[in-house]
């Protein structure tokens, strides 16, 4: 097991730096760039100032250069410092992250207990109301665009039934302390995190379920039953934990999307996250801090596959036979 | 005689409307006895699992008992609820099952499914069930029982798989013991320990046993009395000795014609020009390995050589994992060999590629073992045919024709052009692939455990069949199987196959009467019923 971690981190490291080459040039694609949009802001058209703010950044450099410069400092985790918002990038990111990852957290949890819990019971009464109900269900936050269901709930229970608040990340001005302050997070975190949930809470109900009758038909549930042990026991023990593997790789996709797949919630929901540091980022054309989101949420696409794989591992014991 | 543990009376099992036939079981009677071994025996679709299902509580959701009662120890066990069943299984009635790859829960240690029999029923402390798992892993011939009950099911072979599912069984001391073809699945070897090992389990725990199986050596090997059954009813009872030795009904005598002998018929061997020769070929299979990792290396074949000849069946026996398969693909060419040469005639087919070796691959062809798997369930049976010629330019309407009458050959109906494989039973199927593999007018036909998946009296049927297109269209054959008794009756000339070797080849008559090698002698032995059928 420490031989297969360190193999694997071995590589991720490699393909993170691979990763960091091809964004560093994609970023450069896009037309304009920040002394561009500083001297827009400011109102100056001046090509002077424009190119003094290009030597004072390090843009007027060649970019293998730059490259270079950039890689260096990723390989002593310094992720560089933000122009705009003066201030170091690894700062802005880890002031960012916590809300981010509440929201994103809570996202996953509900959508896998969820999802695993109706399609579980989908599976148990296959062809009867309940499974008609759940599936129908499952495939209509399934098809509707998430941005859609974030406006509806809004509207429906903020605006209307003024039952949760529409956005933010805490009441502003509410001056709540401890536990108060905690409820009121809780709060503000209710429906992003559902609508944000909603789409892979569809997805475990579809695959748990048909999972679950798969594995209903194999033999060693026969066994199982041969055996005198109670309908619950056998689902429980035997087809549930079996059917459980597919979708373990499915929550390990779902988990590499924690950091930077909440983009389009925190935006609807005015969440201060990573996701819409990125998105002002992009505006700015501040590379440093566009790469260094980048950089962040890849290195946790890796790190969750990685964990992914050593779950795999503890749950199904064939894996390590077949390595 | 003593009173019967489980007595079967009249019972009735509905199957679902629009089924081939009204009842799965038709009011079969008979009775379970305390140290006796009942063989329930019957071709496919005769109900013996059905039977075997009941008996358990554990029909299929859509068939559906209409009749007739389970009578033990003085209730009847259709009336039972669900508590009442759950009472029963594994506590009085246990059951292992045909398949010991798939019957354990893969993801579940050996002892702990084990000791969840116990768990079942509320019997024990936990710690106490481990240390029965234990005593029972040992007392069903589990090497190092402390260890393998920590073992996971797919580090323990087919065998010991079948042992541990026995060792679950007993757990509980159970009056009856069900076993639904439990040595189908397993090569020869192991099939004579585990017949052996449910012989002795139910001698010395004086256990009454309902063994379910088609194979009729099996049957001599282990049956005290015997039950034929035939489309749900049952055709003749009576013990193992009369059943076998004068049988009354001309199906059971069917039946037992139709298994192949161990005796080879008397054969002149083809002396004709070689159709195939094979010479030092090897292919040693690698998997797994990585950056750092060592690999996986299974050899499938160490330097095989062998002639075959105009007009010959050469056999190919062996256990599973020794090879034959391999050498198949390998005469085939659908793997490429390490080294070694396959020469079709005066062709060096594996020299060959591009177009030239497509061109030379309809002069070999191969018959599969799966007649469910192995054609296209979305083509009808006339497309199948004609694919292979259509493919190699033969004009649209004579490929047609010759599919026509390539049907005729294998002797199915001309009206079968036009229907789809899923309409025909597995004999059937079988002949369409032949008829697939004719169709392309080969010199050789390779036949990969072709009759392996079929009834026998299907399977003498497709024997016979398969002969006579050898005689009449001058084919040679390389003939696969793990089934000796097959081997016995088709081949000119058998060759045994051990962990990628031959090691021995000679006449199937000079085999069968002197074999030399010790692991072909094993083999021998153990084949079920062998005794019984040269006594």
């Amino acid at each position: 097991m420490a031989l297969f971690l360190a193999r694997r981190l071995g590589k991720g490291i490699l393909v993170l730096l691979a990763i960091v080459v091809l964004n560093f040039f994609l970023i450069r694609l896009a037309p304009g760039d920040p002394a561009l949009v500083m001297a827009g802001e400011a109102g100056a058209g001046d090509e002077l100032y424009v190119a003094q703010l290009r030597e004072k950044f390090g843009l007027d450099q060649p970019l293998p250069l730059q490259l270079g410069l950039y890689l260096r400092s990723i390989l002593s985790l310094d992720l560089g410092y933000s122009v705009r918002q003066q201030m170091p990038v690894g700062r802005l990111i880890l002031d960012r992250l916590p809300a981010t990852l509440l929201l994103t957290g809570t996202a996953f949890l509900i959508s896998l207990t969820l999802g695993v819990a109706l399609g579980a019971l989908a599976a148990r009464r296959a062809g009867r109301l309940a499974d008609t109900a759940i599936t129908a269900l499952a495939l209509l936050f399934y098809a509707t665009p998430l941005f859609w269901v974030s406006l509806m709930a809004i509207i429906v229970f903020s605006v209307r039934l003024d039952w949760l608040p529409a956005f933010g990340f805490e009441t502003v001005g509410g001056g709540y302390t401890g536990l108060a302050r905690a409820a009121d997070i809780a709060r503000h975190l209710v429906l992003p995190s559902l609508t944000l949930g909603l789409f892979f809470m569809a997805v475990y109900v579809r695959m748990t379920r048909a999972s679950m009758l798969e594995v209903a038909g194999l033999d060693f549930v026969k066994t199982a039953r041969a055996k005198g042990l109670r309908e619950g026991t056998v689902q429980r023990r035997h087809v549930l934990r079996n059917a459980l593997l597919p979708v373990v790789t499915l929550a390990g996709l779902q988990a590499g999307t924690l950091v930077g797949g909440a983009i389009l919630t925190e935006t609807v929901f005015a969440w201060p996250g990573i996701g819409r540091l990125m998105y002002e980022a992009l505006l700015q054309r501040d590379y440093n801090l566009l790469l260094g989101v980048f950089v962040v949420s890849s290195a946790m696409v890796l790190l969750f596959n990685l964990v992914t794989d050593v779950i795999y591992r503890v749950v199904d014991p064939r894996i390590e036979a077949a390595s | 005689m003593s009173a019967p543990v489980v007595s079967v009376r009249g019972l009735r099992l509905a199957l679902p409307p629009g089924a081939d036939r009204p009842l799965a079981v038709d009011g079969v009677s008979f009775d379970l006895t305390a140290g006796e071994i009942l063989c329930l025996v019957g071709e496919s679709g005769s109900g013996k699992s059905m039977c075997a299902h009941a008996l358990m509580g554990l029909l299929p959701r859509a068939v559906k008992p209409s009749g007739g009662e389970i009578r033990m120890e003085g209730t009847d066990l259709l009336a039972q609820d669900e508590a009442g069943w759950r009472d029963t299984r594994g506590r009085r009635i246990a059951m292992i099952f045909q398949e010991p790859m798939t019957a354990l829960n893969p993801l579940m240690r050996i002892g702990d499914q084990m000791a969840e029999m116990f768990e079942a029923h509320g019997l024990l402390t936990p710690a106490e069930r481990r240390a029965r798992a234990v005593a029972l892993a040992g007392e069903v011939g589990l090497p190092e029982p402390e260890r393998i009950v920590r073992a996971y099911p797919h580090q323990l072979s087919g065998g010991q798989r079948q042992r541990a599912m026995i060792a679950m069984a007993l757990a509980l001391e159970p009056a009856v013991l069900v076993a639904d073809e439990p040595t189908t699945a397993l090569d020869v070897t192991t099939q004579a320990q585990i017949l052996a090992l449910v012989r002795d389990l139910q001698r010395r725990r004086n256990m009454a046993v309902l063994f379910i199986t088609h194979d009729f050596g099996v049957v001599a090997e282990i049956a005290d009395r015997v039950l034929v059954l035939r489309h749900g009813r049952v055709v003749e009872a009576g013990p193992a000795a009369a059943v076998l030795g004068r049988p009354q009904e001309s199906y059971t005598r069917t039946l037992l014609a139709a298994v192949p002998s161990m005796d080879p018929p008397v054969r002149t061997p083809p002396a004709g020009p070689k159709a195939v020769e094979v010479a030092g070929l090897t292919k040693t299979y690698v998997t797994g390995g990585g950056w750092w990792r060592p690999a996986r290396r299974v050899e499938a074949a160490r330097g095989v050589a062998f002639a075959l000849h105009k007009g010959e069946t050469l056999g190919l026996v062996g256990e599973s994992g020794s090879g034959k398969s391999s050498i198949a693909k390998l005469v085939m060419r659908l793997v490429e060999p390490d080294a070694g040469t396959v020469r079709l005639g005066d062709t060096d087919l594996t020299r060959l590629s591009g177009e030239p070796l497509r061109r030379a691959r309809r002069r070999i062809q191969m018959v599969f073992q799966d007649p469910f798997a192995s054609l296209n369930p979305r083509r009808t049976v006339g497309r199948i045919i004609a694919d292979g010629p259509r493919a190699h330019g033969v004009p649209e309407a004579e490929a047609r024709e010759r599919a026509r009458r390539l049907l005729g050959l294998v002797g199915l109906d001309p009206s079968a052009f036009d229907r789809y494989p899923h309409e025909f039973s597995g004999g059937q199927r079988q002949r369409v692939g032949i008829a697939r593999a004719l169709a392309l007018e080969p010199e050789i036909l390779v036949a990969d455990e072709a009759v392996s998946a079929l009834d026998v009296s299907v399977q003498a049927q497709v024997l016979a069949l398969l002969e006579d297109l050898k005689a009449r269209l001058g084919l040679s054959m390389l003939f696969i199987t793990h089934d000796l008794r097959v081997a016995a009756q088709i081949c000119d000339r058998i060759a045994v196959m051990r962990r990628g070797e031959i090691v021995e080849l000679k006449t199937a008559s000079a085999l069968f009467a002197h074999p030399e090698h010790p692991y072909t002698r094993a083999l021998l032995d153990a084949v079920p019923g062998r005794t019984r059928s040269a006594a």
